[in-house]
């Protein structure tokens, strides 16, 4: 039997708790949960548009960031109700393999090669991203890699085949991975004056750019599709398939595609809907 | 909170006592014990055959550093366990109802973190049998006995050595003992602070509690003793009545600590 | 460092502006870490109690255990929590994974074992000082403990703060088992991270001003009560 005394201060702290409480959960009784990506979260591009359809549905979105890997392994779990992700191989299989339901294309914008201003490896201006990152491999300029398996990683590895640089036994040299998100990734690229593959989004609406810049843009092979597709209520029973749908449909419907049209950034756009139906 | 509340939820708990309240009298005097050995890796550092404690004046136990002299305490008030041998009270082992007739006072006094009528209170608690208004006028009668009523709300682990050991006196007769054991009460204190504690120790032995106390201090000895038990090297040398201990002492070693000449 | 002077001006006008977004994720803060704490002391103190009056076989190989359990990284707990709410996980009906209830579940974890380790030492420290006292007033071990969690009040309030401390700084438990969703599980060290990779590092110090500003505030919140419940005691 404890004496309940010394438990006096956390009776207070339970006090504070409950006063506390009422103020914070507010939050909607229907609701889904979207696992995506980093480069969704960190654009804003969530916050702008989840109200109007918060509004229309009465349904709250709530998006768990992660990488484009871990994003596709809760969902796998079952924690989540919808996928949304830039990855088209590994979001086909996701489908293919019974986890999805069915994959719709929503958006797109690019990937870009950012880098330091006085560019050593000279790929500034280059339409060519294979030939840019052979150009950097070759002088073992730094390059900082998301490493953490997300969209942009497998990506940015695509290309790397492409030049034929075994980017695996330059790792820890010239060719650092992080393993962190694109924002944290960037954070490091500039601290080490390394260049990066990020998407556009996340490089528009990043704040601490310093003196990093776009060097290349423009290759068809920089294209960065992304796709939503609803976890499979057969294999996942908790998953709330009608609301989840729900907002699949309204995303690739004229009023989310026009949403996401609207999204800027000053005034560049920083996704572009190309949802067929 | 109102206080009489906080108080109470202060208490130790303690189990209620076995028995009926008629059991709780009669005396734990006399002490015997018989065959008390405390053995440290082999080392018999207690090794009496036979020890009696009466009640009546003040019993002084005296000898060299190490002659065992605070391990007896302890065995006799039950806080380490003897290897061999038994200590009873007025026949009977130590039990419930006897530990609350003893009480001991240390030779560093070991006062709770709280106030000092809290320490005080907290004896009273422990001991059972008071309760509301009996309770609060024994805490006044000893916080007056000590000297200490103007400082019951101080902490207690503010009060000076001397105020600390009063008090641990007066909690210590708290539930007046039959029985109290103290382990050189004064040895760290100036001499004005050791008057008082004596003549408490005087107060208490008029009342007639059996005090059992170890001293290094001569004059002291002489003061309060009224029997002296000496030790040496684990074993009692003698036990006599303290006019004729400290003019013709019978054993060897007793004879050489009192003229200083003893040194282990 | 203009970093520094610039992000010190935006938490002041944050605070000042009254920001709701800004109260709402620091009143979650303060609820998922204070209901924590709160419930890791009502486990660890007895807990740590026990260890330290206890005489038990295994007694030492927990006490190791539970310091070393001290140093648990943030993220293999969120990990563990996560694998449990997990909706392929044991404990997926219960549906708590991406709410306030899983983050408070895994600084429970994270804070019982500073509880419980600091509680240990101080019940400990102080038994050693008492025990012969208490065992002559006749009290029993089982009944020192509250005298001891009593007495060492003040050591065990610190304690819990440190405990408090290691909940609201950490990071990468409640980003893996909250999900850090805006308006819902997102509180100040998670705010922190994501503003941090959108490159937003004047907001993000400024964040953390506020949350060191939590800290203290709860610290000296604490340290009031304490006061009190000290003036209390000897009343």
């Amino acid at each position: 039997m404890v004496n309940p005394r010394p438990l006096l201060a956390f009776a207070a702290m339970l006090a504070i708790h409950f006063i506390v409480g009422p103020a914070v959960s507010v939050a909607q009784d229907r609701f889904i949960i979207v696992q995506s990506t980093t480069s969704t979260e960190n654009s804003g591009l969530f916050d702008t548009i989840l109200p109007a359809f918060a509004d229309e549905s009465g349904i709250e979105v709530r998006v768990v960031a992660v990488g484009t890997g871990q994003a596709i392994k809760n969902a796998q779990n079952g924690d989540g109700d919808v996928l949304l992700v830039h990855a088209r191989p590994a979001e086909e299989k996701f489908v293919a393999d019974g986890w999805g339901v069915q994959r719709f294309d929503v958006m797109y914008n690019d990937f870009v090669v950012v880098g330091p201003e006085d560019d050593p490896a000279g790929v500034g201006g280059s339409r060519d991203a294979v030939a840019a990152l052979r150009k950097i491999g070759e002088s073992k300029a730094p390059f900082a890699s998301r490493g953490d398996d997300s969209g942009t990683h497998k990506a940015e590895l695509q290309l790397w085949k492409e030049t034929g640089i075994d980017v695996g036994s330059a790792s820890g040299e010239w060719y650092r991975e992080t393993g962190s998100g694109m924002g944290a990734t960037l954070n490091t690229a500039i601290g080490m004056g390394a260049y990066a593959l990020t998407d556009r989004a996340t490089w528009i609406s990043y704040g601490n750019k310093a003196g990093h810049k776009v060097l290349v843009e423009g290759d068809p092979k920089l294209f960065n599709q992304y796709g939503v597709i609803l976890v499979n209520p057969d294999k996942h029973p908790n998953v709330k398939a009608e609301e989840g749908q729900a907002f699949i449909d309204w995303l690739t419907g004229p009023e989310g595609q026009a949403a996401i049209a609207g999204f800027k950034d000053g005034d560049q756009q920083l996704f572009f809907p190309n949802a067929r139906r | 909170m109102p206080d009489a509340a906080l108080a109470h939820s202060l208490e130790p708990r303690i189990a209620p006592a076995e028995g009926s309240a008629g059991a709780d009298t009669g005396s734990v005097l006399p002490v015997s014990a018989a065959g008390l050995v405390f053995t440290v890796n082999g080392k018999r550092l207690v090794d009496i055959d036979r020890l009696t404690l009466r009640a009546g004046g003040p019993t002084i136990i005296m000898g060299p550093n190490g002659a065992g002299k605070s391990l007896l305490l302890r065995l006799l008030h039950g806080l380490i366990e003897a290897s061999e041998g038994t200590v009873l009270f007025n026949t009977q082992p130590m039990n419930a109802r006897v530990r609350r007739r003893q009480a001991m006072v240390f030779q560093r006094p070991v006062v709770l973190r709280r106030s000092v009528q809290a320490n005080i209170d907290y004896a009273l608690a422990a001991a059972q049998g008071y309760r509301g208004p009996s309770r609060r006028g024994r805490l006044r009668e000893l916080l007056e006995m000590g000297g200490l009523a103007d400082m019951a709300r101080q902490r207690a682990r503010t009060l000076s050595g001397g105020e600390q050991q009063r008090l641990a006196l007066v909690r210590a007769v708290a539930a007046s003992p039959d029985l109290l054991f103290l382990d050189e009460p004064t040895s760290s204190l100036d001499p004005a602070s050791t008057h008082r504690i004596e003549a408490l120790i005087h107060r208490f032995a008029d009342e007639g509690t059996k005090i059992v106390m170890v001293t290094h201090d001569l004059g002291q000895a002489r003061r309060l003793a009224g029997e002296v038990v000496f030790m040496h090297r684990g074993k009692v040398t003698e036990q006599t009545p303290a006019n004729v201990f400290f003019d013709a002492p019978s054993s060897p070693a007793a004879r050489d600590f009192i003229t200083g000449g003893l040194l282990v | 460092m203009q970093d520094f002077a610039s992000s010190f001006f935006l938490a002041v006008s944050l605070i000042l502006s009254g920001d709701p977004e800004l109260w709402s994720i620091v009143l979650l803060s303060l609820k998922v870490s204070l209901t924590a704490v709160a419930i890791a002391a009502m486990i660890g103190m007895p807990i740590g109690a026990a260890l330290g009056v206890g005489r038990f076989a295994g007694r030492r190989a927990l006490i190791v255990l539970i310091n070393a359990l001290m140093g648990l990284p943030p993220v293999v707990v969120g990990l563990m929590v996560y694998l449990l709410l997990s909706n392929s996980g044991p404990l997926g009906v219960l549906q708590l994974l991406y709410t306030p209830t899983a983050m408070i579940i895994a600084q429970v974890i994270l804070v019982t074992p500073i509880v419980a380790a600091l509680t240990r030492q101080v019940v400990e420290d102080l038994d050693a000082e008492y025990a012969e006292q208490l065992r002559s007033m006749g009290v029993s071990r089982l009944a020192s403990v509250p005298t001891l969690l009593w007495d060492g009040r003040t050591s065990l309030m610190t304690a819990v703060l440190a405990g408090f401390g290691r909940a609201t700084a950490e990071v990468g438990a409640v980003i893996i088992v909250g999900g850090n969703i805006n308006h819902v599980t997102r509180v100040m060290t998670t705010a922190i991270a994501l503003e941090t990779s959108k490159g937003n590092l004047a907001l993000a110090l400024a964040l953390g001003a506020i949350l060191m500003l939590i800290a203290i505030s709860v610290n000296a919140a604490v340290g009031l009560l304490g006061v009190r419940s000290e003036r209390v005691a000897h009343a």
